[in-house]
């Protein structure tokens, strides 16, 4: 049957991050990078506001049985993207700016609309 | 958002009012509690979440700050939870944040929302009332306990749901009853020893000036059953007496559930392979000891010499000031620790020396042994020793006719208000400086004692102490005046059987 739901799990993920550029962009920002990736791992969004860089972490969740896909992002997870911002400012030439460190939740419920909840400054 | 209102924090028997601020603001989901919270407190955290779960409310997926000024002050202990989650509730909007002006709770939550007695809410309420809280909300199994500080209003929570239904306006929560009439219970009786004569009249005379006791005998003599009847002597609890003894329970987390004011003296008789701290008080933040738990009651110490060393050691203080001081890293705290103390020993290793019908096995290496684990400064501090006998078969069977304990207690009580007219004390409390001049000792009574000091090589610390028991067995007479006969009686109270060097080394 058409579905407008994501089928597997990477499909989500996908669908997920597209519906937070979205919003990103709806708040103001413009995206420069998607997926950027180093030895370290991978930044989900990076976008850019005046004198301002975002990195921003997409978490996408079926529902909240597991937790909401907000409290998913963890200490571990919290350092981590300290650590690719790091090693996204060494690598990219770009001016000085302000960094923000930004979560997107979005769940996807297999029968309903999705909903998105963009949370600033979470680091 | 932030929500504000109070708690305590118990340091010894004295709580200290905590505020608990919480905010909820943005960031990932967390919970944060600072102001040095123990482990218990840090583990408010995931009982809180469960309660909410299955309380039906929603967990605030925000950024949590918990704050618990005064931030020095260490926390430990569960009672956080309850107003932490009345925090966390009007922090998240879902109670008027008005409702919180001037409230006090405690409170453990368990899993499913239900609010666990605690310990400490005697202490907590009087702290409240100290700092004019509006409204002290206690678990329901604390309530008879909080009740016991006048003016204070305090109400009773058997769940969170029923917390949040008032604070909302739709419920209310218990309000204290009448208090309960404190149980008296079954007051053990003289009338059930037979013979021992000396022992009970050893008894009168402990009850009536204060005295500290040593028992020895053969066992099954009946050291203990003649130490359990000792509180049945002592006068009835004051209020601000029974008070303490409820705080020092309360503090201890020995204060049954529904338990209100403790109206008997308390009788307590620790095991002789008891540790330091479990007798005077210990633990990072300390609680009350045996010695505490006795306060204003009996503290019976069965086969003396068992004892450790450093526990007899300790039991200086106390007996001296009446009070103890338990130092600790982190705090150091002083517990009420006035008692009577009944200690008993038998005679020797196999407890048959000086039985006509056993022969005592023990070399005198044992004996000596056994004769230098009695604690010297311990001895110095108890007036009486006591020989219990073991009894003749005509007094084990014959008919029951001992003076049962109403007669003498109310012997004991006019001896005693006769002391506190004449000194404001009892004689067993009385500084050594104070005896010669409190006690008017008749030229024949001087001349005993002279004989016995000179003859029996009695100390001036012996001497000091066997006027201190003439003087109680005077005012037990009613007399004025120390006579020859109370002297002589003092004097027949200090026998020390276990070994004769040691005797005459004692007294």
């Amino acid at each position: 049957m058409p579905t407008k739901h994501p089928a597997d799990r990477g499909e989500l993920g996908r669908r997920g991050e597209a519906l937070a550029c979205a919003r990103l962009t709806a708040a103001g920002l413009r995206i420069v990078a998607r997926n950027w990736r180093c030895q370290t791992g991978e930044i989900d969004v990076v976008a850019e506001g005046p004198g301002l860089l975002v990195f921003c972490e997409v978490k996408t969740r079926r529902g909240d049985g597991y937790g909401t896909p907000a409290a998913a992002v963890d200490a571990a997870k919290q350092a981590q993207l300290r650590r690719l911002a790091g090693a996204y400012l060494r690598a990219t030439p770009h001016r000085p700016c302000r960094v923000r460190f930004d979560v997107v939740a979005v769940v996807w419920p297999r029968r309903g609309q999705p909903r998105v909840e963009h949370l600033t400054g979470v680091l | 958002m932030l929500a504000r209102l109070a708690t305590a924090a118990l340091v010894g028997l004295t709580a200290h009012p905590v505020e608990v601020e919480v905010d909820i603001g943005r960031g990932l989901p967390a919970v944060t509690v600072v102001g040095l919270g123990g482990t218990a407190v840090l583990e408010a955290r995931d009982r809180l979440r469960a309660a909410f779960g299955n309380t039906g409310y929603e967990w605030p997926d925000r950024r949590i700050t918990v704050s618990l000024p005064p931030a020095d002050l260490p926390k430990q202990g569960s009672g956080f939870d309850l107003p932490i989650a009345i925090g966390m509730l009007a922090a998240s909007g879902s109670v008027p944040p008005a409702a919180l002006e001037g409230l006090w709770a405690i409170g453990e939550l368990g899993l499913g929302g239900d609010v666990r007695p605690v310990r400490g809410v005697l202490p907590a309420a009087l702290a409240a009332r100290r700092s004019s809280a509006r409204l002290l909300v206690v678990p329901q199994a604390n309530l008879a306990e909080a009740a016991l500080v006048p003016d204070l209003r305090v109400a009773g929570a058997g769940s969170l749901g029923q917390v949040v239904e008032w604070l909302v306006g739709r419920g209310d929560l218990d309000r204290p009853g009448r208090p309960p009439a404190p149980p008296v219970p079954p007051v053990e009786d003289l009338a059930d020893i037979r013979g021992q004569r000396q022992a009970r009249r050893a008894l009168e005379i402990a009850a009536a000036g204060a005295h500290n006791l040593l028992l020895t005998g053969p066992p099954g003599a009946g050291k203990t059953m003649l130490a359990r009847r000792l509180p049945g002597l002592l006068p009835p609890l004051e209020r601000d007496e029974a008070l303490e003894v409820t705080q020092v329970f309360s503090a201890a987390g020995l204060l049954g559930p529904g338990a209100g004011l403790i109206g008997v003296r308390p009788f307590r008789a620790p095991h002789h392979a008891i540790s330091v701290p479990g007798l005077v008080g210990g633990g990072q933040l300390p609680r009350p000891g045996e010695v505490s738990l006795a306060h204003q009651g009996v503290l019976f110490l069965d086969e003396l010499p068992e004892f450790s060393r450093a526990a007899c050691e300790a039991l200086r203080q106390p007996l001296e000031e009446g009070e103890v001081t338990v130092s600790r890293a982190m705090t150091s705290v002083r517990f009420p620790a006035r008692f009577a103390l009944v200690a008993a020993a038998n005679p020797c290793p196999c407890g048959h020396l000086g039985d006509s019908r056993f022969v005592c096995r023990c070399s005198l290496h044992d004996l000596h042994r056994y004769a230098s684990r009695l604690s010297g400064p311990l001895l110095d501090r108890i007036d009486l020793y006591v020989q219990s006998q073991r009894l003749t078969a005509d007094e084990l069977t014959g008919a029951a006719d001992a003076e049962p304990t109403a007669p003498v207690r109310a012997r004991a009580l006019a001896a005693r208000a006769l002391q506190r007219s004449r000194q404001g004390a009892e004689n067993g409390r009385l500084p050594s400086a104070d005896v010669a001049s409190r006690c008017q000792v008749l030229p024949a009574a001087r001349r005993t004692l002279s004989a016995a000091v000179d003859r029996l090589g009695l100390s001036a610390r012996g001497f000091h102490r066997a006027l201190r028991v003439a003087r109680t067995i005077a005012d037990l007479a009613g007399s004025d005046r120390v006579e020859d006969e109370h002297v002589r009686e003092a004097l027949s109270l200090r026998h020390l059987p276990i070994i004769g060097d040691r005797e005459t080394q004692l007294l």
